[in-house]
């Protein structure tokens, strides 16, 4: 499962750009931020915690796409595709 | 008035700006100057309108927010908005990239040689957002290496920023310490994120409080002046904020500012929504007052806004927005040295002035058994350069001395909305005004209209406009004696103690526009 940015909660901050490992998260045309759910990986190879989800200020609004459902080793393979082992 | 206070007076009028009053003693900040303050040390503050009680007249600041990413959560903030607490604006303000805020800081140099001090203080965290922050102070420091440079942190990730904040040649850091003791530290910050998680309760408050502390420590090890600010939370750490001044005096801090919690619940924050509330002006005084043995206060902090220009208390920034900054080409700016040194050259003899002005003061009013006289609290409408010159209409704020026989003291600025104003409907804002100043006898004013003077004078606050236009301190000295013998001849009735002055916010950020006419 890939997360996402609800755009109606993010002020933009970004707090979240920075930590993520995969460098997923990238600015809007008006100020705010999204994920990219192909560069995901919810943080598995890395952190037990979604980087994106513990820095953000505002509750609920880094959170897990239901649209995008991935196991952990669909994650983890995405993240070797991406990295390397 | 005798000869003498004639001619003293001749001497302070003019245009002379007044230092705030302060006593002899530190206890305003750094105010009284190189006698009670490591030479090392005043060197550095005695330029800087936030650590100099007397610089702030002269000159001014400015921030430039370009940090808008935070790495901790207070209660008292909620980023979306603006936040008088730590006087940053709302991640929503205006946002500057390091580029437009350097063009910003020479477009305002040029205009306002005034300027001496650049800080970044939000809209989150400086150092939360190090490359933004450090890469400011790079271009800043090339196009105008006399401007001084500060920064303000929540310590968080400030023990490993250290030796950039040297490399940069900044000399000022303010640490916002609230607490000392996790067990206090879990009711103000309910989460950090620190080494790439999220922590909360007391091993939050444990680990921000050991790494505020190690940033503390390793600054002045390396001899960066740093200032601590303190928010009061009644109930919450106001009776442990003796124990936060003595930390982070025994660590070299040289300046403690504690300031009032500002909580409504328009504000969104934690504490807003849970009705916690500020300090009174009393308590806030009184906590100050204990710790004032302790090392420098700093009273005329009016936690100006992060992206705040100008002088303390005046906030210019609305005739430097982001687009007229962008329309403005580096090349047109003359950035104008020489100016700037004459115009510190001219500041330097003034100050040279009042300090002899201040000599002369102590003595005054000793007279005619007044030295047994209680203090008594008065507050002052003025548009700056020391004088009683405002009209009681247009204060938007007021300073506020403990005055006794010997001395005027500054001990703080009342924010109050704008009587002329109306808005909110003329007797209102008129109430409100009488609940800034309740702890005072009396409010000096340049004029005051027939209705306010009613007003204020059955809340007990006698509308003096007999000093319109003369100096404040010799003013208050005399109004002193005035009183003294007001109260015992019976024509004054002294004022019970109240202990419910309420504080509005600090921060000038009132909706819209922002006046440009406000000066300490
Ligand atoms: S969950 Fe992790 S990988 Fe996915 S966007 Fe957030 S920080 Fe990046
Ligand atoms: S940390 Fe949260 S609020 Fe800030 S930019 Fe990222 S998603 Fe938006
Ligand atoms: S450190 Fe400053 S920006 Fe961060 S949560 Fe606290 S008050 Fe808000």
């Amino acid at each position: 499962m890939a997360y996402t940015i609800v755009l109606d909660n993010c002020t933009g901050c970004s707090a979240c750009e920075p930590e993520c490992p995969n460098a997923a998260i990238s600015g809007t045309d008006d100020g705010l931020f999204q994920i990219d759910p192909d560069l995901c990986t919810e943080c598995v190879g890395f952190f037990d915690e979604a980087q994106c989800t513990a820095v953000c200020p505002i509750d609920d609004t880094c959170i897990p796409d239901r649209a995008c459902v991935e196991d952990r080793e669909t994650l983890m393979a995405k993240k070797v595709k991406l990295h390397g082992g | 008035m005798d000869a003498k206070d004639q001619n003293f007076l001749k001497v302070i009028q003019g245009p002379e700006a007044e230092a705030s009053g302060c006593s002899e003693k530190s206890t305003c900040g750094s105010s009284a100057g190189p006698a009670d303050m490591d030479p090392e040390v005043w060197n550095k503050v005695k330029n800087h309108p936030c650590y100099s009680e007397e610089a702030h007249h002269f000159y001014a600041r400015m921030h430039v927010a370009v940090a808008p990413a935070c790495n901790i959560q207070c209660n008292y903030c909620n980023r979306k908005y603006d936040c008088s607490n730590e006087s940053r604006p709302g991640v929503v303000s205006e946002r500057l990239s390091p580029e437009l805020a350097a063009k910003k800081v020479l477009a305002v140099a040029s205009e306002i040689h005034q300027m001496t001090v650049v800080g970044i203080a939000g809209a989150g965290d400086s150092l939360a957002n190090p490359d933004k922050t450090f890469k400011t102070f790079e271009l800043i420091s090339k196009v105008a290496p006399d401007i001084k440079l500060c920064l303000s942190t929540n310590g968080l990730a400030l023990p490993e920023m250290v030796d950039r904040i040297a490399d940069y040649n900044v000399d000022h850091v303010t640490v916002t310490i609230n607490m000392v003791d996790p067990e206090v530290g879990e009711r103000i910050y309910p989460w950090i994120y620190y080494n790439k998680k999220r922590w909360k309760g007391r091993d939050a408050a444990k680990i921000l409080s050991e790494r505020q502390l190690l940033g503390l420590e390793r600054l002045t090890a390396r001899k960066i002046l740093v200032k601590v600010n303190s928010v009061m939370i009644p109930g919450v750490n106001d009776l442990h904020l003796k124990a936060v001044n003595r930390e982070v005096k025994k660590r070299g801090a040289f300046l403690h500012n504690i300031m009032p919690l500002i909580s409504e619940p328009e504000h969104g924050t934690y504490y807003g929504l849970t009705g916690q509330r500020g300090p009174t002006a009393e308590e806030l005084k009184h906590l100050q007052d204990s710790c004032e043995g302790e090392m420098n206060m700093m009273r005329h902090c009016r936690q100006c806004r992060a992206d705040a220009v100008g002088l303390l208390g005046e906030d210019r920034s609305a005739e430097f927005t982001n687009e007229k900054i962008e329309a403005i080409e580096i090349t047109d700016v003359a950035y104008d040295m020489t100016a700037r040194e004459a115009y510190r050259d001219k500041v330097e003899e003034t100050r040279e002035k009042e300090r002899k002005i201040k000599e002369m003061l102590a003595g005054l009013g000793m007279e005619n058994g007044l030295s047994q006289a209680p203090p008594i609290l008065v507050a002052v409408a003025t548009q700056g350069e020391g004088m009683v010159n405002q009209h009681f209409g247009h204060a938007r704020e007021f300073q506020v001395y403990e005055v006794t026989a010997a001395e005027a003291k500054f001990i703080g600025h009342r924010r109050v909305d704008l009587y002329c104003e109306g808005g909110y409907g003329e007797d209102d804002s008129l109430t409100r005004i009488t609940q800034a100043l309740s702890d005072c006898v009396a409010v000096m004013v340049a004029k005051v209209g027939g209705c306010p003077k009613k007003t204020l004078e059955e809340a007990g606050i006698a509308a003096v406009d007999a000093y319109a236009f003369q100096s404040i301190k010799p003013s208050l000295l005399k109004y002193f004696g005035e009183y003294t013998e007001g109260v015992r001849s019976g024509r004054i009735t002294p004022k019970a103690a109240g202990g419910q002055t309420k504080i509005r916010s600090g921060a000038l950020t009132g909706t819209g526009q922002i006046p440009l006419s406000v000066i300490g």
